[in-house]
C-alpha cells in the first residue's frame, strides 16, 4: 500500500464529485432537508421528533454512501478504468482506501450540516454529546460506503446496484429497531436483526440521543460497525480481481 | 502456414524477448477463444497484430498483460510470468474502449495515472503533447469526441517509462497526419528499446510495423516481417496476402 497512490484516489474520485455539482448539492442538502421535512411532519410532537431526527441524522450518511459508492465502483468495474488500474502499481487497498477517504471526508460535511440544521434551526435536542452523533454518522458513512463497494460487483447495471438500496438498505431500517422496538419483534425477527450491521448503528445512535450515553457505553456497538466494515472492505476486495475471465 | 516459418521456430529464449508467449489457449464463456498461440518478440520491436474483428487479438493482449484467466501455455514478459507485480509499472497498456474517466477533465485523468505510476507531473504535458491533446487539457473527457477519447486513453498508456506498450487498436477514427505522427512516436520510443504491440483491424497498417502478428479464428496464421509476408505469399498487399493464408490454411 502506498500514501501516495491513496491520497491521489481520495483527490482523484473527489474530483469526479466535483465536477458534478448537482450531486454534490443533493449530497449536502437533502439530508438536512429530510429532518425539516420530518419537524414539520411531526409538529408540535416534540419529544417524537427527538426519538427519531437524531438516530436518521445519523444514518443518511450510511444510505446516501452506499448509493453513491456502488455506482460509483460499478462505473469503475464497467468503464475499464478498474482493469487499467489493475495492471498498474496499484494495491486493492490504496484504491478502497482512497475511496474511503474521500467519502468520509464528504459524509463529514453532510453530517456537520444536517447536524447544524436540526440542532442549531429545528430545536433537536439530544441527551448525549452532538460531537459523537456526528462521529457516529461518519462512521456509518463509511460502512455504508464499505458495504457499497462490495455490493457493486454484484450488480452489472446501474439498474441493479440502485435496486439494491431497497433489497440490502431498506430490510435493515426496517429490522433495526427504528420504526418497531426491537425487543417487541417476533423472535425470529429480533434475531435476525442482531445479525445486520445497522442495527447496532441505530442502537448507538439512539443511546446517545436519548440515555445520553458516552463513547465508553457503547463500544460493543462501535466495535461492530468498525468489524462490519473491515469485513464489508476485506470482501470488497476480494471483489477486485486482476485477473478475469 | 506451408511456406512461413511456424510461430515455434521464431521463438527464441525467453530471456533475450521482451513477450514471449508460449502454446497460449484461452476459453472465454465456454468457446476457445486462442488456441495454441505461440510468438516471441525481442526488445526493440514494433509488432502489428492484425486480424479480423473477434478474432482474439484483445484476448492475447490481455493475456500479455495478465488480466486474462488462461487454461493453458505460458505468457512471459520481460523474462516474468505475465501481470506480476514487478512488471506493474514497466509494462503499458490501453485497452480497445477508452478506460478514462469521463467526469474528469484531461489533465486530471492524466495527473492521478502519472501519480499511481509515480511518473512527475510534468510527464502530463509531454504526452498530451505527443497525442495531439494539448489545447484540451482543461476539458472533460464526457465533452470529447470517441477519437479524441481514445487519444487520451493512449496519453495515458504513454506515462512514465513504459519498456513494454500494449496498444489495442491506437490508431482507429484518427486524423491520417496524428496517426503518421504517432507511428513515428511508435518508432522512435522503439529506437529507445521500448517494445511495442499494437493491433489493428485495418490490415494497411502493417507496413508501418518491423514485424506482423496475422491473426484469424484464435490463432496466428502468420509471425513473420511485412516483407517477408509478401514475398512467401506472393501478394500485392497485405489484405491479400491474408486471403492468401487463409486460404491456405487447412
Amino acid at each position: 500500500m502506498s500514501p501516495r497512490i491513496t491520497a491521489a484516489t481520495a483527490a482523484r474520485v473527489l474530483a469526479q464529485l466535483h465536477h458534478d455539482r448537482r450531486t454534490v448539492a443533493l449530497l449536502l442538502l437533502v439530508p438536512a432537508l429530510l429532518i425539516a421535512l420530518l419537524s414539520w411532519v411531526l409538529a408540535g410532537d416534540e419529544p417524537a421528533f427527538d426519538r427519531v431526527a437524531a438516530p436518521m441524522l445519523g444514518l443518511f450518511p450510511f444510505i446516501t454512501m452506499f448509493l453513491v459508492t456502488s455506482i460509483a465502483m460499478l462505473r469503475e468495474r464497467t468503464g475499464g478504468t478498474l482493469e487499467r488500474l489493475m495492471t498498474m502499481p496499484l494495491a486493492k487497498l490504496d484504491l478502497l482506501t482512497g475511496y474511503g477517504v474521500a467519502f468520509a471526508s464528504v459524509a463529514v460535511v453532510q453530517a456537520g450540516i444536517t447536524a447544524a440544521v436540526a440542532f442549531g434551526a429545528l430545536g433537536l435536542e439530544a441527551a448525549g454529546s452532538t460531537w459523537l452523533i456526528v462521529a457516529l454518522a461518519v462512521g456509518n458513512a463509511v460502512l455504508g460506503m464499505a458495504l457499497g463497494l462490495f455490493l457493486s460487483a454484484f450488480a452489472s447495471s446501474e439498474f441493479q446496484a440502485v435496486q439494491f438500496m431497497p433489497a440490502f438498505v431498506l430490510p435493515q431500517l426496517l429490522l433495526c429497531g427504528l420504526f418497531v422496538p426491537r425487543d417487541q419483534m417476533s423472535v425470529a425477527l429480533e434475531a435476525i436483526s442482531q445479525a445486520l450491521p445497522l442495527t447496532y448503528a441505530f442502537d448507538a445512535l439512539q443511546q446517545v440521543a436519548t440515555d445520553g450515553a458516552g463513547a465508553g457505553d457503547i463500544l460493543l456497538d462501535i466495535a461492530v460497525i468498525a468489524g462490519g466494515t473491515l469485513l464489508a472492505l476485506a470482501l470488497g476486495a476480494a471483489t477486485l480481481r486482476r485477473r478475469t475471465a | 502456414m506451408s511456406s512461413l516459418p511456424a510461430a515455434s521456430e521464431t521463438t527464441t529464449p525467453t530471456a533475450m524477448s521482451a513477450i514471449a508467449v508460449d502454446g497460449l489457449r484461452v476459453r472465454r464463456g465456454g468457446r476457445v477463444v486462442l488456441d495454441g498461440v505461440s510468438t516471441s518478440l525481442p526488445s526493440g520491436t514494433v509488432a502489428g497484430l492484425l486480424g479480423p474483428s473477434g478474432c482474439g487479438k484483445s484476448t492475447l493482449l490481455r493475456s500479455i498483460m495478465g488480466v486474462q484467466r488462461i487454461e493453458a501455455g505460458d505468457v512471459r514478459v520481460l523474462g516474468a510470468p505475465a501481470g506480476s507485480k514487478d512488471l506493474r509499472s514497466r509494462v503499458a497498456y490501453m485497452t480497445q474502449a477508452p478506460s478514462v474517466y469521463a467526469d474528469l477533465t484531461v489533465a486530471e485523468n492524466l495527473t492521478y495515472f502519472a501519480r499511481v505510476l509515480g511518473a512527475p507531473d510534468a510527464d502530463v504535458a509531454r504526452v498530451t503533447e505527443a497525442v495531439g491533446l494539448a489545447g484540451m487539457t482543461g476539458r472533460l473527457v464526457d465533452g470529447l469526441s470517441g477519437g479524441e477519447r481514445a487519444r487520451a486513453s493512449l496519453a495515458t498508456a504513454l506515462l512514465g517509462r513504459p519498456e513494454v506498450l500494449v496498444l489495442d487498436e491506437p490508431t482507429v477514427g484518427l486524423d491520417p497526419v496524428l496517426r503518421r505522427d504517432l507511428w513515428a512516436l511508435f518508432h522512435r520510443l522503439a529506437a529507445g528499446g521500448v517494445t511495442l504491440l499494437v493491433s489493428s483491424h485495418v490490415m494497411d497498417e502493417a507496413a508501418r510495423c518491423t514485424r506482423l502478428l496475422l491473426m484469424r479464428d484464435g490463432r496466428l496464421l502468420a509471425d513473420t516481417t511485412p516483407d517477408g509476408l509478401l514475398r512467401d505469399t506472393g501478394a500485392p498487399d497485405v489484405e491479400a496476402a491474408f486471403l492468401v493464408l487463409v486460404e491456405q490454411t487447412p
